[in-house]
């Protein structure tokens, strides 16, 4: 799954830090999300797109997995 | 969710710290029940029992605070913790039943001892956090 987290982040003029005190979370699961590591659950992705004010489908796309 | 979050650091700290007392509590109850019929009260029944139910109630004591400390983290890390167990059971079951037919069929002149299957799965647990904490850094 790709996301546009780190750009929004970017925007929003946030550290990987900052971002997880505001979502509840480690840096680390931030940090994994964002390099496409890690897909979050959906309560989770919930209080990203709440916190950025986008829907769930403009900080995630859905991309076939090539295995 | 500023808030949310220090109640999540605080938490997870709160029950690291837990965890960690009663794990430190049955250890030290283990070591009791161990060692006290030897060096302490001589083999009486009554004590080795009351020491090993002693043991007992702080293990169950130490598996709700391991419980309560898993369901504290995060998704990822929780996946790790998750994922080590899975490989832990696993070395468990294969390792121990191995290590007791190389016992059973004498291929081992020592007897196999269940400490040395609880080191196993120990290390394993360790090793297999470590290795999934590198692969989602």
């Amino acid at each position: 799954m790709k996301n546009r987290l780190k750009v929004l982040r970017a925007e929003h003029d946030m550290t990987q830090q900052q971002l997880a005190d505001a979502l509840g979370v480690s840096r680390q699961t931030i940090n994994a999300i964002e390099k496409g590591k890690f897909d979050p659950s959906l309560p989770l992705a919930f209080k990203m797109s709440y916190l950025f004010n986008r829907s769930i489908e403009r900080i995630f796309e859905y991309e076939e997995s090539a295995s | 969710m500023k808030e949310e979050n220090k109640n999540f650091k605080a938490q997870t700290l709160r029950n690291t710290k837990n965890l960690s007392y009663w794990t430190m509590a049955w250890v030290a109850t283990m070591a009791v029940a161990s060692f006290g019929p030897e060096f302490i009260w001589d083999y009486d029944k009554v004590y080795s029992g009351i020491a090993i139910g002693l043991n007992i109630a702080v293990g169950i004591g130490m598996i709700l605070a391991n419980r309560k400390f898993l369901l504290g983290l995060d998704e990822l890390q929780r996946k790790i913790h998750m994922d080590a167990m899975a490989i832990a059971l696993g070395v468990a079951v294969v390792g121990g039943l191995s290590y007791s037919l190389l016992d059973v069929t004498n291929i081992i002149s020592a007897d196999a001892e269940i400490s040395g299957l609880v080191i196993l799965i120990g290390l394993t647990y360790l090793v297999s956090v470590v290795i999934n904490s590198k692969r989602y850094s």
